[in-house]
């Protein structure tokens, strides 16, 4: 088996004296989709703010396997390299695509922007891959120059998948990431999700409070309570034979329709 | 000189705080030194900024040129003028050669400056990444890493927009290869008068609290794309007055049918290009017996 890309080990956080996340560990390999799952309140954005570098564990280390074979632990870098990791080798979908996009500039800006942002300094190039990209995602090029704001939800979120996987990254974290849309734009969306995982290679690791997203989406899945991972396992297994209580009530409170 | 003033009209320990800071901006091209901006006789976005940093290291022997939009002669730069004639009796003159200390709002003179001259912008907004990013927390982390790839997306928005960068003033360098620096609102025809400047230019904002400083010789690169390098606005006329092609020209409507003339913004320069017209200049005799 591969060497894992990313690997957990004892993260907890604390708010004040609340438990945010507790002791969770695990590995990724490359190539590998992992879910998380839970009720509201469980800490799985805790979770996911602090293994995206987004927000210091009070204790427990997250290393990585950077492109260039060393493995880092991520919270011991400077920040600056850190950033220069979150930035080139990391993506990050949130649930709100405003929270992920920039409203105020064109779709192509965007795009654009993490490609600057690593130092591409010819707007042709720019703009060519911007195009390119939103072609990925199925937003029509002559959108290019449009503001995300005129953009519709399932739209939006596209393009902040585009945004994201523009530096090709390795590893994307998402939160929600089908959150707040309507199922046929959930589908072309998960469609178009598990097509870039699978074309690009990429590890990703999923927040969700969706299990029909996970059981799409995900290799293997962990289901959160309380800040504590009850149960993890093959996502399959997990969930056509959960074993703890809590996962059973998860899986039976499914809606047929 | 009245009475009842300090010299320069600020205190002696407020000038000296003022002057701590301006050392560490020069120690420190482009970086944004936080001072303990005070009330001044006159409303903010009036130059509060450039006064303080003009009475801090304005000296009696100093001769002082305060220019607004590159006039001598408008109601900005007339009044900050008096005011400091008021209240440190320094000479003051219009001519840029003779001045030891330019204040200026929008504009860099046209007369190339040299070693020992001091030029003082007058600056609204110190931040480059203000519109980018609003917290100040983080502009300044992105300051301190370096972080400036965000910048580049106005201009890509320029270029998508209107097919070229569009920005024409207060357009964004970066100094010494290091700090992002916002050059104040001159225009960016005047930008690159600001690279390897012989003169000391130093930054004052009065309501936003900071200085910040570009030494003698050092580097000012404005950004740009590698297909869309930097260029500074030219126009087609030529100046109604002097008739100087290179210089930057403000339209004036002079009627109300539409009439319009183009003029030096720069005074000074426009004056001096008539006088030497009126009365050609006689060769110096050379080998006289």
């Amino acid at each position: 088996m591969s060497e894992p890309l990313f690997r957990v080990a004892n993260v907890t956080r604390y708010h004040g004296q609340r438990i945010g996340c507790r002791d969770v560990s695990f590995d990724l390999r490359p190539g590998e989709v992992v879910g998380i799952v839970g009720e509201s309140g469980s800490g799985k954005t805790t979770l996911l703010d602090c293994l995206s570098g987004r927000l210091t564990p009070s204790s427990g280390t997250i290393e990585y396997l950077a492109r260039d074979g060393t493995m880092v632990d991520v919270f011991g870098l400077p920040e600056a390299r850190r950033r220069l990791l979150m930035r080139t080798e990391w993506g990050m979908v949130r649930q709100n695509p405003r929270d992920g996009l920039r409203m105020g500039v064109s779709a192509g800006a965007n795009v654009g922007e993490p490609l600057m942002a690593v130092g591409a300094r010819h707007y042709g190039a720019i703009r060519h891959e911007a195009e390119t990209w939103l072609g990925r995602v199925e937003i029509a090029n002559d959108r290019i120059d449009d503001a995300p704001s005129t953009f519709s939800g399932g739209m939006m979120q596209r393009l902040q998948i585009a945004r994201n996987l523009v530096t090709k990254p390795r590893l994307v974290f998402m939160d929600e990431p089908t959150g707040g849309l309507d199922v046929s734009v959930q589908a072309t969306l998960l469609d178009l999700l598990r097509g870039l995982v699978v074309d690009l290679g990429l590890a990703a690791v999923i927040v969700t409070h969706d299990l029909a997203v996970a059981r799409l989406l995900t290799h293997r899945l962990m289901v959160m309570r309380q800040g504590s991972v009850v149960e993890e396992g093959l996502t399959d297994q997990v969930l056509d034979d959960p074993h703890h209580a809590y996962t059973q009530l998860l899986v039976s409170a499914v809606l047929q329709p | 000189m009245s009475d009842g003033y300090n010299f320069g009209y600020l205190d002696e320990h407020t000038k000296r705080a003022i002057r701590r800071g301006l050392l560490k901006a020069v120690a420190i091209p482009g970086y944004q030194v936080p001072f303990a901006s005070r009330e001044m006789p006159l409303p903010y976005g009036w130059g509060t900024g450039g006064i303080q940093v003009t009475a801090a290291i304005v000296g009696p022997a100093d001769t002082l040129k305060v220019i607004d939009q590159g006039a001598d002669d408008t109601t900005n730069a007339i009044s900050i003028r008096r005011f400091f004639a008021r209240v440190a009796g320094v000479a003051t003159t219009e001519r840029t050669p003779e001045a030891t200390i330019v204040q200026t709002r929008h504009r860099i003179p046209e007369t190339p400056l040299s070693e020992g001259q001091i030029l003082v912008y007058q600056v609204p907004i110190p931040e480059p990444l203000r519109w980018l990013e609003p917290r100040e927390s983080e502009t300044r982390k992105m300051h301190a890493l370096a972080d400036y790839g965000a910048m580049h997306v106005k201009l890509y928005e320029d270029i998508a927009i209107y097919g070229r960068i569009a920005t024409s003033y207060d357009y964004p360098v970066r100094v010494d290869g290091r700090y992002l620096m916002r050059p104040s609102p001159i225009p960016k025809f005047d930008n690159p008068k600001m690279d390897m400047n012989p003169a000391l230019q130093l930054f004052g904002a009065g309501r936003e609290k900071r200085l910040y400083a570009v030494p003698p010789y050092t580097s000012v690169k404005s950004l740009d794309f590698e297909d869309h390098p930097f260029t500074v606005q030219s126009w087609d006329e030529e100046c109604a007055l002097c008739g100087s092609h290179d210089s930057f020209l403000d339209e004036v409507i002079v009627d109300d049918q539409g009439g319009r003339m183009f003029v030096c913004s720069d005074t000074d320069h426009c004056g001096q290009r008539r006088d030497a017209k009126a009365k050609p200049q006689t060769q110096p005799q050379v080998g006289a017996s």
